[in-house]
């Protein structure tokens, strides 16, 4: 059972259907059609809707957009779900769709609705707003006919003003009416056997390990799924369907974050939107990866749990994980174990991960004053595309400019995540000033791994990639004072 | 009517709308998520939804299919195969060779092979998984080159001649001999395909589809179903993007739902999901260009001899006229000398190649493009001082090289304007020093015009229909063959509408495109939608302007001919009386309301036997400069400013047409950079979804993207003397390409002239600039040998 706000009226959802998307439940079972489907693969941006959820002092609403397409019911749990309809009160349209009008921002008008909705979570923000801040928050909305700059100016006029609109008048009403939806569910979930968020077969939503470990004894083959963003794909593009999925939505245990001065652990629920914050506050370096990790919409559903223990080779958290040595905190709801990111992966798509344990949380260390981190991402279009290659570098450097330690990870270039060990091995006692070494870096890079030719690169491409981004790390370690342009665009 | 309706109340802003930038007519219901499309319209309670079951091989034959999984699978309704159509099984737009479902041959990977009714999309999609086929499979043919050695061609081929080419080219002072291999694109509407068949009484059936051209639907229906075409209605009120994949590709779906809803008498929608809509429908076509130039020392062209080789995928479709555009458009702006151009329409065992925003003529103007770079290197010349020497001119020539005069040329004018505004020169020289002291980061800088030719050459298609109303209480409603796809066709239809009788647009209402209101109507393409529709509905206007104009002067027993009809008034010297006030005086003396109009281009003809005529009623021209950086490590780029002055004639409506340019820019670009269409060595497109195909993203448009309208009349009488602006713009992004080459080249000191064909990906520029950094280094062995 799902209990949400669809705008502001209540709604109550069997979770029986556990493939049964946000899209779907919006186009087919309530009629409001003004939600587009265009690629039902999270790619284009025209399914987006906003969830509303209060935020962490519970004062406010906090606004996201979400691709409805690839969303399950469990994501709308206790939330406000918005859709284009929505907005407009009678034929008075809502200032962000008035300023698409005014701007011209629309032209076949099919990719508008999901824009408008994005527009809609940017002008509810907190701040200023600047382009940078539009090209992030529209990241994940295509258009085929506008080249977007009639987009980009709506939005930069809209959100100049701090918003003025009847969601933002009406927020304690709703807050109230989500405390109500919170208190009707709450009491049945004091008891385990009430909770009816366990009663399958269906999408299943336990709420702490207990239940969750319950839920795999009683349905050890069904999945567990957290953001949905990568398992939604096997429903709606492969045809899949699932009598019985275990939603991770609920499980609050596994959405913490602490920061010591050891170094942090982070929750595996954690989505990546709240892993871009952390990241940009303790390793800058890495904003790039986790800035140009798929779309908004995507990095407010898709967690960092998932994106580790989903193992893709082409996943751009995994080579972070592996050059900063994570710990990887594995929990069956009894024990807990921790295991070394790089024994983590051990084939294709494939983990040391036992049957009937999830993966709780990641530990990483703190940067030490000698290391140097950098993460490069290569991939045909800049932003919401997956990386031909992915490597990150941290190497510890010494005042005489000398390596004395290297850790690494690569995305892209072998059928798991992975480090080039030899290279870490060889690499320490060179100088980060002779350019013979990095003569024969970049070669021991360029032929460490026998990468593929795919869709996205030649693996001579990927291989040349590898020696050059070593190259660009060389560069702009050599340049931090007399600065040379690296760089087509720069992260942090 | 016993009764007449209170008339409209006289707005106040009643001035003409015309040449204002009139928001889009479905904006606000866009934006509201209320303006339908095709899956948004309420269906009848027993609708049934298909899908198709594909080949999953590239060439060979059907010995059997085993169905019978299909059939037992949950929710199935119906299956049927291309033995189950009741009439005609080609639905070829104009040579045969498109069968509806395979008939025994299969021709490419993913072609539907049986299509299956099922009680939900899902089961339907899931029931069409689970056919058998057996199939003898032969060789497919995928290399172009190899296809055309082996005289595989879907359409003869052409040539169009100006003098002796060959000859002029040997006694030219410089030769330049190049080769272009050019990607092709796909459409990526973000709406799919999808079509409705609803039928009705007296075996009609009511077709929704999203097509740009409902009259051949409606045709194409007829045929399969082999019933007559007053039988079959189309209703189109809007497509969510089209840029010509919705010209002929739209037909398939909306014949085999048709088909499926008469032999279970029910509505049937077909639905494409991405992934087979990206397979199944065809593309841009991939072309292969050569070229052989000769040229003087001032970089003048002499003689030129171009072949241009479209993959036109299995079968014709609209190969043979958009191979002839290639053709047509293959000297882009400049006078070619003397010469040959010829053009191949190669088969492969892909899918059949179609329209596409531009229709052959970007990837015939890239090999001019290539020409005027490879020139401005060898010469060692600024590649602008190359083409401006080259363009159409009393001092080079004015005849192409398919005999038309190119007369009101504008070019001269925009290039002015723009190295002006753009401050070219300047910025070439802060280029040069910038690039001199950056090893990694290189920046390049082009600008490249566009000449492009308007007319559908197929001179037949160049005709439209209008259908407009008055009703009693002065609103107005109109209908005209064309489609609305988001280029603001009913826009400035509304528009004129608006200006003809002198109301406000709020008076103007536009209905769907419908067959049965005008019928026999041309596709929306070839930029053509305003011209021919325009001119159309004006003409309907008029139609009915006269006889309210003879019926007001009868009455003040005046003539007719200074009636005026403005601001909601209709005007006779002193006298006035508000628009509504006279239709309703009009129709209570029985003076008819309703008009059909009609137009057809004038001037227009070519002869092919010959090669020579005058195909286009104007050309559009236009010119951009594009600067990039790129990173000479990782092959990345970035587009950083963008000035644009594209000729629109008199705008009808200056916000549509600068959407126009500004999306067509960006599509253009999107082709000729990260949109990278893939198939594996079987012939299976592998780029197939949008996590693999990458059209530009919002951080893709240029920081600075500066676009100006230059709005000279046209010298034609087109429509208020405006300019067609859907796809000249496109050619406008050859200048990032351009751009690339240029900051590539920045290496050898502008000494060589890279090879990079588009799609120019990262890793195609990282590969072109190591293959100049070894040919510069060489070169600089070769002058200043090792000691």
């Amino acid at each position: 059972m799902v209990r949400f706000l669809l705008n502001d009226t209540p709604v109550t959802l069997s979770t029986a259907d556990a493939n049964q998307t946000v899209l779907q439940f919006l186009r087919e079972t309530k009629g409001l059609t003004g939600t587009k489907e265009g690629c039902a693969a999270g790619d284009c941006g025209a399914c987006t809707v906003v969830l509303a959820a209060p935020t962490a002092h519970g004062t406010a609403l906090h606004y996201t957009p979400i691709n409805s397409c690839i969303a399950l019911l469990s994501s709308l749990h206790r939330k406000q779900l918005i859709c284009v309809e929505h907005l407009s009160r009678g034929s008075r349209l809502h200032p962000v769709q008035q300023a698409l009008v005014e701007h011209h921002g629309s032209q076949c008008g099919f990719c508008t609705p999901g824009f408008v909705m994005s527009m809609f979570a940017l002008y509810h923000a907190p701040g200023t707003v600047q382009r940078e801040d539009v090209m992030q928050a529209l990241s994940g909305n295509l258009c085929r006919c506008t080249g977007y700059r009639p987009i980009i100016d709506a939005a930069l006029s809209v959100c100049a003003k701090p918003p003025t609109d009847h969601f933002y008048t009406q927020q304690p009403d709703t807050l109230r009416a989500l405390q109500a939806l919170h208190n009707s569910s709450g009491t049945a979930l004091t008891e385990e056997q009430h909770n009816p968020g366990l009663q399958g077969p269906g999408l299943l939503m336990p709420t702490n390990r207990q239940e969750l470990r319950q839920c795999i004894a009683d349905y050890p083959d069904a999945p567990l799924v957290a953001g949905s963003t990568d398992m939604s794909l096997t429903i709606t593009q492969q045809l899949q369907q699932y009598s019985t999925l275990i939603s991770l939505s609920q499980m609050q245990e596994l959405k913490f974050i602490h920061c010591t001065s050891a170094g942090i652990a982070i929750g595996a629920a954690c989505t990546l939107d709240e892993l871009h914050r952390l990241v940009c506050q303790h390793y800058p370096t890495l904003s790039e990866l986790t800035e140009r990790f798929a779309s908004l919409p995507v990095r407010h559903q898709a967690t960092l749990g998932g994106n580790l223990v989903n193992a893709s080779p082409i996943g751009d958290l995994p080579p972070v994980m592996l050059a900063l040595n994570a710990r990887f905190i594995i929990d069956n709801g009894r024990e807990q174990h921790s295991l070394e990111a790089r024994a983590f992966y051990t084939g294709y798509r494939e983990t040391a991960l036992p049957a009937g344990f999830w993966l709780s949380h990641i530990e990483l260390p703190l940067l030490k004053p000698d290391q140097h981190l950098a993460a490069y991402k290569v991939s045909k279009r800049f932003e919401d595309d997956i990386s031909a290659v992915c490597a990150v570098f941290l190497v510890s450097i010494d005042k005489h400019h000398n390596i004395t330690a290297l850790a690494t990870g690569f995305g892209g270039v072998a059928a798991t995540p992975i480090a080039a060990t030899d290279f870490e091995q060889r690499l320490p006692g060179h100088s980060m000033q002779d350019a013979l070494a990095l003569t024969q870096a970049k070669q021991w890079l360029a032929s460490a791994f026998t990468p593929i030719d795919d869709v996205r690169a030649s693996a001579l491409y990927r291989q040349q990639l590898l020696a050059n981004l070593w190259h660009r790390f060389v560069l702009q370690y050599q340049n931090q004072h007399h600065v040379i342009a690296t760089r087509v665009r720069y992260h942090a | 009517m016993r009764k007449l309706t209170p008339t409209l109340a006289n707005q106040t802003s009643t001035q003409s709308p015309l040449r204002k930038p009139a928001a889009h007519e479905s904006a606000a219901r866009q934006v509201a998520g209320s303006a339908r499309y095709t899956d948004d319209i309420p269906v009848p309670a027993n609708t049934a939804h298909a899908a198709v079951g594909l080949s999953h091989c590239s060439a060979g034959q059907i010995e059997r299919m085993d169905l019978s999984e299909v059939r037992r699978a949950p929710g199935v309704i119906d299956v049927i195969t291309v033995a189950d159509i009741p009439g005609k099984t080609d639905i070829a737009p104009v040579f045969e060779g498109d069968p509806i479902l395979a008939d025994q041959a299969i021709l490419f990977h993913g072609q539907p092979v049986f299509a299956v009714l099922a009680d939900t999309p899902v089961h339907a999609r899931q029931a069409a998984t689970k056919g058998k086929l057996y199939i003898t499979p032969v060789a497919p043919l995928l290399d172009v080159a190899d296809a055309l050695a082996r005289h595989e061609l879907v359409r003869p081929s052409h040539t169009m001649q100006s003098g002796d080419a060959k000859r002029h080219l040997s006694a030219s002072t410089h030769q330049l001999e190049g080769s272009l291999n050019i990607g092709g694109q796909e459409h990526m509407y973000l709406e799919g395909q999808v079509a409705l068949a609803i039928p009705e009484e007296e075996e009609r059936m009511l077709i929704y589809s999203s097509s740009q051209h409902p009259s051949e639907v409606q045709k194409l229906v007829a045929q399969v179903l082999n019933i007559s075409l007053n039988k079959v209605c189309v209703d189109m009120r809007r497509m969510g993007g089209g840029f010509g994949g919705k010209e002929t590709q739209a037909a398939q779906w909306a014949c085999l739902a048709a088909v499926l809803a008469w032999r279970n008498r029910c509505a049937v929608k077909l639905r494409l999901a991405r992934g087979d809509d990206m397979q199944l429908t065809g593309k841009r076509h991939p072309f292969k260009n050569d070229y052989k130039v000769g040229f003087d020392n001032r970089g003048q062209l002499q003689a030129s001899q171009i072949v241009v080789t479209g993959n036109c995928g299995c079968s014709p479709d609209l190969s043979d006229a958009i191979v002839d555009r290639a053709m047509f458009h293959a000297d882009n702006a400049y006078y070619l000398g003397q010469s040959s151009v010829t053009g191949h329409r190669v088969r492969t065992n892909t899918v059949s190649n179609t329209a596409f925003r531009g229709f052959g003529g970007p990837q015939g103007m890239l090999a001019a493009e290539a020409i005027m770079d490879g020139i401005a290197r060898r010469l060692q010349f600024d590649p602008l001082q190359v083409r401006k020497q080259n363009f159409y001119s009393e001092a080079t020539g004015t005849q192409t090289h398919y005999g038309m005069l190119v007369t009101a040329n504008r070019l001269p004018d925009i290039i002015e304007e723009l190295e002006r505004s753009s401050d070219y020169w300047e910025r070439r020289a802060q280029l040069r020093r910038y690039n001199a002291h950056s090893p990694v980061i290189k920046k390049g800088l082009a600008l490249t015009p566009v000449k492009f030719g308007i007319s559908f050459t197929a001179k037949f298609l160049n005709q439209a229909g209008a259908l407009v109303h008055v009703y009693t209480d002065g609103s107005i409603q109109v209908n005209h063959g064309g489609t609305e796809m988001g280029q603001g066709l009913h826009t400035k239809i509304a528009q004129i509408a608006a200006h003809e009788f002198g109301v406000g647009l709020e008076q103007i209402d536009i209905t769907a495109t419908r067959t049965d209101k005008v019928p026999n109507t041309s596709p929306t393409a070839a930029s053509s939608g305003t011209d021919l529709n325009g001119k159309a509905v004006s003409n309907a206007c008029r139609k009915i302007t006269q006889r309210l104009a003879h019926f007001y002067a009868q009455s003040l027993q005046r003539a007719d001919t200074e009636v005026r009809f403005a601001d909601g008034k209709v005007c006779l010297d002193q006298h006035q009386i508000d628009f509504a006030e006279l239709v309703q005086q009009a129709y209570l003396a029985r003076v008819s309301l309703s008009a059909t109009g009609f137009y057809k281009t004038p001037k227009i003809y070519y002869d092919r036997e010959q090669a020579c005529g005058r195909p286009f009623f104007y050309f559009a021209y236009g010119a951009a400069v594009s600067e990039v950086s790129i990173d000479t490590l990782t092959g990345e780029y970035t587009v950083d400013q963008v000035d644009i002055v594209h000729d629109v004639g008199h705008s009808l409506n200056p916000a549509i047409d600068t959407g126009q340019i500004e999306g067509a820019f960006i599509q253009g670009m999107g082709w000729l950079t990260t949109e990278d269409l893939r198939w594996d060595e079987t012939g299976r497109l592998i780029s197939m979804n949008m996590a693999t195909y990458k059209i530009p993203a919002i951080g893709d448009t240029p920081p600075r993207f500066n676009t100006r309208l230059y709005q000279t009349p046209n010298s034609e009488d087109s429509i208020y003397h405006s300019k067609a602006v859907g796809e000249p713009p496109f050619m406008l992004a050859i200048s990032v390409w351009c751009a690339l080459k240029d900051a590539i080249s920045s290496i050898s000191d502008y000494r060589l002239d890279p090879q990079l064909d588009p799609p120019a990906t990262p890793e195609k520029v990282l590969w072109a600039v190591m293959n100049i950094q070894a040919r510069t280094q060489a070169d600089a062995d070769v002058r200043e040998p090792a000691l």
